[in-house]
């Protein structure tokens, strides 16, 4: 059934279906909304799981860590400082091998202080071993926590996952999204059963330390796990779309990528306006392209190669910046196609930090510059977009 | 102002359009200032950018009127609904526009709705907006109010609808 709803709502909604057993968090803005709605259905009884509502966010990841050890699915939303305050336990989560899933609705960083979105949050938790995914919509948001369960309580994965969208573009934007049926998402997803669990009366050892001729086999086994959901992701879509009749890109979801001699590379909720602006220039002869991030952990490599094997330009936008290097994104995405051998020109802009409006006007002139450096070549390999005192042109 | 976003959403959705609404606003607390948009269409909306050029402006407080331009933007055949005290003698606005008046205030007031020195109008305007608006009915703004509306569902309903009737175009 379709309902108008809130990427906060549908990310509550998300957790319901999935049957959570035990969810902790602490409100921030702008994910509060998920917190209050999650404790309403327990309230009410909709849900039967525990709500702990705990001081901070380090310690909803502590709690959700010990739930998830018992062998509880256990789901925590947040955002911006909250995410960041969650960073030593973050890395807990993922080597302890548990598949948590969360919400970060992403949100900039103070000082100065900002509610709105930009990834510098999502991003500065890449290297914490959780998988994370970018979401456009509200319907992949509700639709990505519950293949994230699938995917990551699988035994060759065991890791936690990120669900990300931007915040108040899809946490507070109301849109129609399928709520799908109690039944088929049981069916789809199985009631979470791990193979190690504390146990009473089944004493073992958790969190033990391992001197230095055992520690790296605990990474080597974790980067496998990475590594295996690659394909994972993709299986768990298909079987997603074959009773749910959805799919959102797997890894990469390409937007009339086929005979692009430009794309765009992105990430999050600019991504769909970007298919506005790829339909438009269309329609005026612009052979263009959007490639879309929807997995940044694990990273698409595989998938970049390929697309960047047969474009001349290849514009990659961040929503945030890696200080002292350039966007994340990009730098990724230069590294994935370095084996080609007819590497396109590649360059990064970076823009729409701390809320500021990626227009479709700003999108169809990265287009245009992308177009012009890629037979030219880019003077600037990193472009930052629509700040005032430089270039004019994104005005 | 977001509840008033969320009710022309969903009424529009129910009438079989694809549907978007979002606020702008900094805090989330009561009082302070708030923006909130609404795309309607018969495609699925993927823009996700702020309205620049919008067909139709609703203002709620219309003490913004001196304080920003309500006009920005605004399409040459596009229409401006406020919230205005009735008998009030309105501002100078360009006469290219055509404007209707409703004392959503007075209304909600009468309804009970709110307290009697903050009144909440954000249902009676969307009553209002039904009459002007080409692509919304009244009915199914009435049915969202009833599933939005956390108490008083029937003054809500009722405040809606007395604003329908009483909306008038005014000239400046």
């Amino acid at each position: 059934m379709r309902e108008v709803m809130t990427g906060n709502y549908a990310s509550a909604y998300g957790a319901k279906l999935a049957r959570a057993e035990v969810i902790a968090a602490y409100p921030i803005t702008p994910q509060t909304s998920i917190v209050e709605k999650l404790a309403d259905f327990v309230t009410t009884g909709e849900l039967k799981a525990q709500f702990i509502p705990v001081e901070s966010e380090h310690s909803a990841m502590a709690a959700c860590i010990a739930a998830e050890t018992a062998g509880a699915r256990t789901y925590t939303a947040t955002s911006s400082h909250g995410l960041t305050l969650m960073h030593e336990v973050l890395i807990w989560a993922s080597g302890a091998r548990l598949p948590i899933v969360m919400t970060n609705v992403s949100r900039a960083m103070a000082p100065p202080w900002s509610v709105w979105v930009d990834h510098m949050d999502s991003i500065a938790q890449r290297d914490t071993g959780w998988l994370q995914f970018f979401c456009q919509s509200n319907q992949e948001v509700l639709d990505t926590i519950i293949m994230a369960y699938k995917v990551c309580e699988s035994s060759g994965i065991m890791l936690p996952a990120m669900v990300i969208m931007d915040a108040f573009i899809q946490s507070h934007t109301s849109e129609p999204v399928d709520l799908p049926d109690q039944e088929l998402v049981d069916s789809f997803l199985p009631p979470y059963s791990p193979d190690l669990k504390i146990e009473v009366g089944k004493p073992m050892g958790f969190g033990s330390l391992v001197k230095p001729d055992q520690y790296m086999e605990f990474r080597y086994k974790a980067m496998l796990g990475m590594k295996a959901a690659r394909d994972r992701v993709l299986r768990v879509e298909r079987e997603f779309k074959s009773i749910f009749g959805r799919e959102h890109g797997g890894l990469l979801e390409r937007y009339e990528c086929d005979d692009a001699d430009v794309v765009l590379v992105a990430a999050g909720s600019v991504a769909a306006t970007a298919k506005d602006v790829v339909d438009s220039m269309r329609a005026k002869g612009h052979r263009v392209g959007l490639a879309r991030i929807r997995s940044f952990r694990p990273f698409p490599h595989d998938e970049i190669r390929a697309l960047a094997g047969k474009v001349e330009g290849m514009a990659v936008l961040d929503r945030s910046y890696t200080f002292g290097a350039a966007g994340a994104m990009f730098t990724e995405a230069r590294a994935s196609a370095y084996s080609v051998q007819k590497r396109p020109v590649m360059k990064n802009y970076i823009a729409g930090l701390g809320g500021r409006d990626i227009t479709p006007r700003i999108l169809e002139r990265i287009f245009e510059d992308i177009q012009v450096v890629s037979r030219r070549g880019a003077e600037d390999e990193v472009e930052w977009v629509d700040v005032a005192g430089l270039q004019r042109r994104w005005r | 102002m977001v509840v008033a976003s969320e009710v022309l959403a969903k009424a529009a959705f129910k009438m079989g359009f694809e549907v978007s609404s979002f606020p702008f606003f900094g805090v989330e607390r009561r009082g302070a200032p708030v923006t909130a948009y609404a795309r309607i269409d018969e495609h699925p909306i993927r823009n996700k950018s702020s309205i620049y050029e919008p067909d139709y402006v609703v203002v709620l407080d219309s003490s913004l009127l001196r304080g920003i331009d309500i006009l920005e933007g605004l399409k040459p055949s596009g229409k401006v609904l406020i919230n205005y005290p009735a008998g009030k003698k309105l501002p100078d606005l360009p006469q290219r526009y055509k404007y209707f008046l409703i004392d959503a205030t007075s209304i909600a007031a009468a309804h009970g709705i709110g307290s009697q020195t903050a009144p909440i109008v954000n249902t009676a305007i969307m009553g209002a907006f039904a009459k002007i608006c080409d692509k919304v009915a009244l009915e199914p703004v009435l049915e969202s109010i009833r599933e939005v509306a956390p108490v008083k569902e029937e003054e809500n309903v009722a405040a809606a609808k007395e604003a329908y009737e009483r909306t008038t175009e005014a000239t400046p």
